[in-house]
């Protein structure tokens, strides 16, 4: 696969006004939206499909996120959605004709205290088990697999080993939504911007359409793909859902000739980072704690960030952060999200992915057409209904696993 | 970065604070009669609106005691800031 990037075609799709109603509308054109409007094409032959979007296309989460992509989730259920997913990525670029620059570096999860160890230890027995390739490094693979990572004993969290997962990697974000754009297009739906949805069209029971800044317009089907506006669109309905908006922040550096081989993640000193493919470092960390949706975070994220990123990599001592910005991830209480039906009829979800949504995009395009077109959940978002709030059969990834990103 | 105003201590920056999530969330008066769809309400739903907000901050790093604020969701502005146990004040 070349590794210059893509040209940027002129035109990759084309933008209608909104016809008067549709088979199904998405709100939402993040690349859950764009990926549930192309397999709603491709895989059950449903084109008369709207994606609407209040801003631009892809301009939310979708425009801010760090890329990372990889499959090692402890839990069976996010286990098997995430490599779903993966397997699609490694074939995507191919079927969609367009090169978003899949990179499978590798990811490595640090271990910096005994119970990081164990931790890692059974989540990569429990990959392998499950059929997703894992590894566990000592030390010295570790630093074999990315030489620029300080594993001197001497550091206040000195690295004890890590989990490596070879299949996962990075893609470039942009190029992932006009790709399923440019496609979905090409089946014949319409991709509507600046078409912000602000009500609900109901008929007894029943969602048939959406308000918006657009006018009215009606929908056999009415899909949220809104991401941390989920919960302020459900409150239009009555609809009450456990989810909390939390600003996520990420960085980057200026560029730097190519030093970082693959993505490094540690969840105890908090800080993932990568290099892109022009060259900056990419890092992220945590949510700010309080709800908000100002698309800005606090400093002291980025600072405690730069800190834990210094002690990994004294090579980046003197690297210059060139911008920060924030997303706004809509978070649920057992860090997984929800995709499936509502108690309204015509009305589907799919929300809460949190601070790591984008490497579930094409396995969450997948499932959710899958469930709007024939009405029933496939076998890999039914563990993530709404009910399961209820019920308390939760997926708790939380509380089981390494879930940053 | 917010700067809170401990009802005892005064202003401080948020790093010395811990957040608690939504205020005047009362534990269910009869407990024994709820559903289960009622206990899911109470255990995980939680108000997520874009505006003024009823939230409950600790001083952790100061005089650790928890109180309320209401703070705006988009813009951080803050409100009101009450003790714990106050009625939430109306916000014209
Ligand atoms: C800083 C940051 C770093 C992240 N890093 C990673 C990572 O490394 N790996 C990973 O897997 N995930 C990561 N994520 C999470 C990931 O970006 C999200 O989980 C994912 O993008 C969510 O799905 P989406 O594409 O539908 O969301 P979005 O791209 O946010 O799409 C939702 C769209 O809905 C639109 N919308 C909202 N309300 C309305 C309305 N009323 N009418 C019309 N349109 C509306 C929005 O404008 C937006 O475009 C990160 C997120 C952030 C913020
Ligand atoms: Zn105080």
């Amino acid at each position: 696969m070349s590794h210059e990037l893509p040209e940027h075609p002129d035109w990759l799709w084309r933008t209608p006004d909104p016809k008067p109603a549709y088979d199904v509308v998405i709100v939402g054109a993040g690349g859950h939206g764009l990926a549930t409007a192309y397999y709603l094409a491709r895989n059950h032959g449903i084109t008369n499909v709207a994606v609407l979007e209040r801003g631009w296309l892809a301009g939310g989460n979708m425009a801010r996120n760090t890329t990372i992509i990889r499959s090692n989730y402890l839990c069976d259920a996010s286990a098997a959605i995430y490599e779903h997913a993966l397997k699609l990525w490694e074939t995507l670029p191919d079927e969609l004709e367009y090169d978003f620059l899949f990179s499978q570096r590798g990811v490595l999860n640090l271990a910096h205290t005994l119970q990081d160890v164990r931790e890692g230890t059974r989540r990569v027995n429990a990959n392998r088990l499950g059929g997703v390739d894992a590894e566990w490094l000592d030390p010295d693979e570790v630093r074999a697999f990315c030489p620029i990572v300080n594993t001197s004993p001497d550091v206040r969290h000195p690295v004890l080993g890590a989990t490596l997962q070879p299949r996962a990697g990075i893609a470039k974000h942009d190029h992932v939504a006009w790709a399923l754009a440019r496609k979905a297009d090409a089946y014949g739906v319409d991709l509507i911007q600046n078409c912000e949805v602000t009500g609900f069209v109901r008929d007894g029971d029943r969602v048939v359409g959406v308000e918006t800044t657009r006018g009215r317009i009606g929908a056999g089907q009415v899909a949220l793909a809104a991401a941390g506006h989920t919960s302020t669109l459900a409150d239009l309905l009555g609809l009450r859902l456990p989810l909390q908006s939390h600003p996520l922040q990420a960085l980057v550096s200026e560029l730097l000739q190519p030093v970082h081989p693959t993505v490094v993640m540690s969840n105890h000193v908090h800080v993932y980072v990568s290099q892109a493919h022009k060259g900056e470092l990419v890092m992220g960390a945590g949510i700010d704690s309080y709800n908000g949706y100002g698309q800005r975070g606090s400093f002291h994220q980025i600072e405690h960030q730069m800190a834990a990123a210094l002690e990994l990599f004294p090579i980046f001592a003197r690297a210059h952060v060139l911008r920060t910005w924030g997303g706004i991830v809509d978070v649920t209480p057992d860090a997984s999200p929800i995709i499936g039906t509502t108690p309204i009829d015509g009305l589907y979800l799919n929300c809460g992915w949190g601070t790591g949504g984008f490497k579930a995009t094409p396995a969450s395009g997948w499932v959710y057409a899958h469930t709007i077109a024939t009405g029933t959940p496939h076998p890999l978002n039914e563990p993530f209904a709404l009910e399961r709030f209820t019920t308390g059969a939760l997926i708790d990834e939380h509380g089981a696993a390494a879930v940053a990103h | 970065m917010l700067l809170i105003a401990c009802p005892w201590c005064g202003e401080r920056d948020e790093t010395e604070f811990h957040y608690g999530g939504q205020a005047h969330v009362a534990y269910p008066a009869d407990p024994e009669a709820l559903t289960d769809a009622e206990w899911a309400e109470y255990v995980f739903v939680r108000e997520n609106p874009k505006g003024p907000f009823a939230e409950r901050w600790s001083h952790a790093a100061g005089c650790r005691r928890w109180f309320n604020v209401i703070r705006h969701t988009v813009t951080h502005e803050i409100l009101a800031v009450y003790p714990a146990g106050r009625p939430e004040p109306v916000i014209a």
